[in-house]
């Protein structure tokens, strides 16, 4: 992140919320979104991230709260009065207009005069210069997106708003595009909010993460914050993969907390666990998939001391490249999915086998037991593919 | 066998030919009885090979003077439905309101109707009003049944059009003018434009509706009518011929120019 | 954000992050609409209400008419011009048939099989509209003449004594006979089917067809199964946009036909603009204007396409 901070170009949403009739997309949300960084909004389709966007953009009038630009207070104005400008989902490119025209859009409007010198600077930045003369349906997919790109860019904007820019992209365009366009943040330093429901996209790209549900921001903070400290089932299962074993507190000494799941004793750092703890209550202790290690139970004995430990059997197992997924029944806990790097491979993990899984306690994460432990899960939600 | 085979397999396209003969075979028709020298007063029997109407396609009476009152009246009826038209189409797709269902009934009845009940109550009202008939209930009745049409072609336009141009546009420093200026319009261009040819060919073309609302005017179509119970003069056949020819080398040429433009830009 | 509590799905997600933004003129729509609407309701809606008040006045033209609810012009108008209305849907159902018939193979041709004829085919499709179809329903006087090539070569195949004793012709005349008129109707009307035919059959993805065919179906069961249920929705608008106009029209009828063809709408049309005798007329526009409504709703109905328009 950038060091100095000009405050005069923070977004900042003030108790905004958006309903419409009985249906409320946003709840009040305060949100502030410093200058110069690049900030994903992250969640399931009809969350509410494109609406908050769109609030900002102008292109949604809220129902309550207000928007400020620095120290501007935007809330009514128009869309074409803001100095905000939007990378559209499936882009928005003007069908009549060639590939100049549409980047020249915006200056024109404003009565820009002699465009044609920034415009092909522009271009070149998107590497666009030889098509300038080509209608948007006679590029590619991500070369449309350059130019979307460009277009708004081309106009300084305070802050560069992206609706699901990469959604329409297959998978390996979309990682360049994804480099590319941290690239040109990096360059021109403009804020850049984004848009998405791909976690990986957001965790690649963004210094700061929101991650919505239903309307509210559920957590927010840096992709290894969110990744490695979630405070929510929502948020641990969104992101990436969890474990996720109800277990009730045993003792709690100093930074400690000891937990009893399925016969085993489990151990929680303090500091991780955002659940509220008391002796005998339900907590949540989370694992990520790849944290742990397996050993074969005739080798129990050599599991190193001090580490956090649990029994089951394997009931399946698929080779992935670079890692096996397995698939564990513990008594704590049934179908804990377990990653292991393919580093020496152990011929006897195979289904059926009786294992030991075991990982530093410094990884387990605790969370309020009192929520759906499946949310977030994917395949729950709609699919955004569609939808959005 | 193998010609069975082929018969088999090209069936629908021998049968969409000769459909497409049928459609055509009065057309060829009209063209050679252009150059026809009939006996009487009726064109219908091929008598000898003469260019004589195409050296005067005017030397009928009042039949020049009638192509230009229809071309006339095609224009305005023109210009009025896609006026009205397009802004209908435009309320219909872009806002909610209300009687939403009764507006689109009353698009949708003037199409459902035979020409000859629309035809027959104009003429009920303009008697009952006392209205003189002729170019100005030729032109209202025009616009009247050209409406619907032009509400269709450009509702469908309209319709497939994606709402984020606009807020694109409006993202992009366009107030709410220019963007309808310098988007909506060009996208909903072609639309408009079919809307309106439509309305100028419907207009241009029609009869039932101005048999009963032109009192003693005489449209194009009207001249042919009266024609064909007193004589049909050669150049009628000129001016059909003459107009298709005129029509199809628009389309054409028009159709020769995009490719060649869409080849260029490839 | 620590304290962040489970929120419930909310009942419908999705839907408004797509919904249009709400316009800040409301009053818009309204005056759009304004204009267009007042035109129809003025020369469309009201001379209905005129028409249906002439239809039950009594009186004469010298004297003046006055509304006497005198619904008997119905029932005698009815009871005097029934053959015509039969005739007339009569005709018009045959002419929307062979429509149908022929008009199919050459909109599956444009669909499917023209390639790059397709363009050049279309304009042929629609070049005969640039021409009055008056002239071009004239034309069919000199193909269907007397002693034209085409009556003679029917006449030589016995062609003409089978319609002749199916009714549809008369000795060894086609002009002046009702073939005639349905052969100009369906001349007229073609394209009115063609085009929506066209239209939803260049809908179709051909893949459709190697689905179909590679499920074990042979080239007419695929048409019978996949292509011809897929094109519904062209066969419904074409049949209604060929059947309605052919019901009220009276040019074929007084152009190709003769005394004993006359349809509904030459009735109508005679009694407005010669005899003046308005109230008979007004009626019959009437019941035309009601059975065609009932017959197309019922047919919509049955056809389960009711979004047309």
């Amino acid at each position: 992140m950038r060091t100095t901070h000009d405050h005069g170009g923070d977004v900042r949403l003030t108790r905004i919320s958006k309903t419409y009739g009985g249906f409320t997309a946003v709840h009040p949300l305060d949100l502030t979104v410093p200058q110069g960084t690049f900030f994903a909004l992250l969640g399931a389709s009809g969350c509410g991230k494109t609406t908050t966007l769109r609030m900002i953009a102008g292109l949604e009038e809220p129902t309550q709260g207000t928007v400020h630009l620095g120290d501007q207070d935007v809330t009514h104005l128009p869309p074409y009065k803001r100095p905000v400008n939007t990378v559209f989902q499936s882009y928005a490119l003007f069908p009549h207009l060639d590939i100049f025209e549409n980047v020249a859009f915006g200056l024109r409007r404003r009565g820009i005069k002699n465009v044609r010198k920034q415009v092909e600077e522009m271009l070149d930045l998107v590497q666009l210069g030889e098509h300038a003369r080509k209608k948007p349906h006679q590029l590619s997919g991500g070369q449309q997106q350059r130019v979307a790109v460009a277009r708004a860019l081309i106009n300084h904007p305070k802050v560069l708003l992206l609706d699901e820019p990469l959604g329409a992209l297959d998978l390996k365009l979309r990682r360049q595009m994804q480099l590319e366009l941290k690239r040109i943040q990096t360059e021109v330093g403009i804020t850049f909010i984004h848009v998405t429901h791909d976690q990986e996209e957001a965790m690649t790209m963004a210094d700061t993460v929101a991650v919505m549900n239903a309307g509210r921001v559920e957590q927010l903070g840096s992709p290894t914050d969110l990744y490695e400290n979630p405070k929510s089932t929502f948020v641990a299962n969104f992101l990436g993969t969890s474990n996720l074993i109800e277990a009730e507190v045993d003792t709690r000494s100093g930074d400690e907390i000891v937990l009893k799941a399925g016969g085993c004793k489990l151990s929680l750092p303090r500091a991780r666990c955002s659940a509220p703890v008391t002796a005998g209550g339900k907590v949540l202790a989370g694992i990520r998939p790849e944290k742990i290690s397996l050993t074969h139970a005739d080798d129990a004995g050599r599991v190193p001391e001090g580490r956090n430990r649990l029994t089951g059997t394997i009931t399946a197992s698929s080779f992935i490249g670079v890692s096996t997924q397995y698939m564990i029944d513990s008594p704590a806990c049934p179908g804990l999915e377990v990653y292991v790097q393919n580093l020496d491979r152990d011929a006897r993990l195979v289904p059926g086998a009786e294992v030991v899984l075991h990982w530093d306690p410094a990884h387990t994460f605790g969370l309020d037991a009192a929520q759906d432990i499946d949310a977030g899960v994917e395949g729950v939600e709609p699919d955004e593919g569609v939808a959005a | 066998m193998a010609f069975v085979n082929w018969l088999k397999r090209n069936l629908v396209v021998i049968a969409g030919l000769l459909t497409l003969g049928y459609l055509l075979l009065p057309n060829v028709v009209v063209m050679v009885f252009s150059f026809n020298k009939p006996k009487g007063r009726f064109n219908y029997q091929w008598q000898e090979f003469s260019t004589d109407a195409w050296k005067d396609p005017c030397g009928v009476a009042d039949m020049c003077g009638s192509l230009a009152l229809s071309l006339q009246i095609a224009v305005w009826a023109m210009i009025g439905a896609t006026l009205l038209g397009t802004m209908i189409a435009f309320a219909l797709v872009r806002y909610r309101f209300r009687a939403r269902g009764v507006v689109n009934s009353l698009i949708f009845l003037p199409m459902a109707m035979p020409e000859v009940v629309m035809a027959a109550s104009l003429l009920t009202l303009f008697l009952n009003m006392g209205a003189q008939l002729g170019f100005w209930t030729i032109l209202i009745a025009h616009i009247m049944f050209c409406l619907s049409f032009v509400v269709v072609a450009v509702k469908a336009r309209v319709m497939s059009m994606d709402p984020r141009l606009e807020q694109a546009a409006q993202d992009l420093y366009a107030g709410p003018f220019q963007t309808f200026l310098r988007v909506t319009l060009p996208i909903a261009a072609p639309g408009i434009a079919a809307g309106a040819l439509l309305a100028f060919a419907l207009s241009f073309d029609d009869f039932i509706i101005t048999n009963f609302n032109s009192g003693s005017t005489v449209t194009f179509p009207m001249f042919v009518w009266g024609a064909a119970q007193r004589g049909t003069p050669v150049q009628i056949n000129v001016i059909g011929t003459a107009m298709s020819v005129i029509a199809v080398l628009c389309v054409v040429i028009a159709m020769v120019i995009s490719n060649r433009r869409t080849r260029q830009k490839a | 954000m620590a304290a962040l509590t489970r929120a419930p799905a909310p009942p419908a997600p999705a839907g408004p992050e797509q919904r249009p933004p709400r316009r800040r003129g409301r009053l818009t729509p309204y005056w759009l609409l304004l204009p267009g609407l007042l035109w129809l309701v003025l020369f469309f809606v009201l001379p209905m209400v005129y028409q249906a008040s002439t239809s039950v006045q009594t009186g004469s033209l010298e004297e003046g008419y006055k509304v006497t609810w005198h619904f008997v012009t119905y029932w005698e108008a009815v009871s005097e011009y029934w053959p015509q209305f039969v005739r007339s849907v009569l005709y018009a159902a045959s002419a929307t048939v062979l429509c149908l018939l022929l008009g199919y193979p050459l909109a599956y041709l444009l669909a499917f099989r023209a390639g790059r004829w397709r363009n050049l085919l279309l304009v042929l499709v629609i070049a005969p509209f640039f021409t009055s179809f008056l002239i071009r329903t004239l034309a069919w006087k000199t193909i269907l003449a007397d002693n034209g090539p085409l009556v003679g070569a029917l006449d030589a195949l016995h062609v003409l004594d089978v319609t002749s004793w199916l009714g549809w012709t008369s000795g060894d005349r086609v002009l002046a006979t009702p073939l005639a008129v349905v052969c100009g109707l369906t001349y007229n009307f073609l394209p009115f089917m063609i085009l929506p035919l066209y239209t939803s059959l260049d809908r179709i993805d051909p893949r459709l067809h190697e689905a179909a065919g590679d499920l074990y179906a042979r080239p007419f069961t695929t048409f019978r199964k996949v292509t011809f249920p897929l094109s519904m929705p062209g066969v419904v608008s074409g049949t209604l946009l060929t059947f309605i106009p052919a019901a009220g029209d009276y040019v074929n009828a007084d152009l190709l036909g003769s005394t004993d063809t006359r349809m509904i709408g030459n009735v109508i049309q005679t009694q407005f603009l010669r005899i003046l005798d308005y109230p008979t007329a007004a009626a019959l526009s009437f019941i035309l204007m009601a059975a065609i409504l009932v017959m197309v709703t019922v047919y919509i109905r049955r056809s389960g396409t009711e979004d047309l328009v």
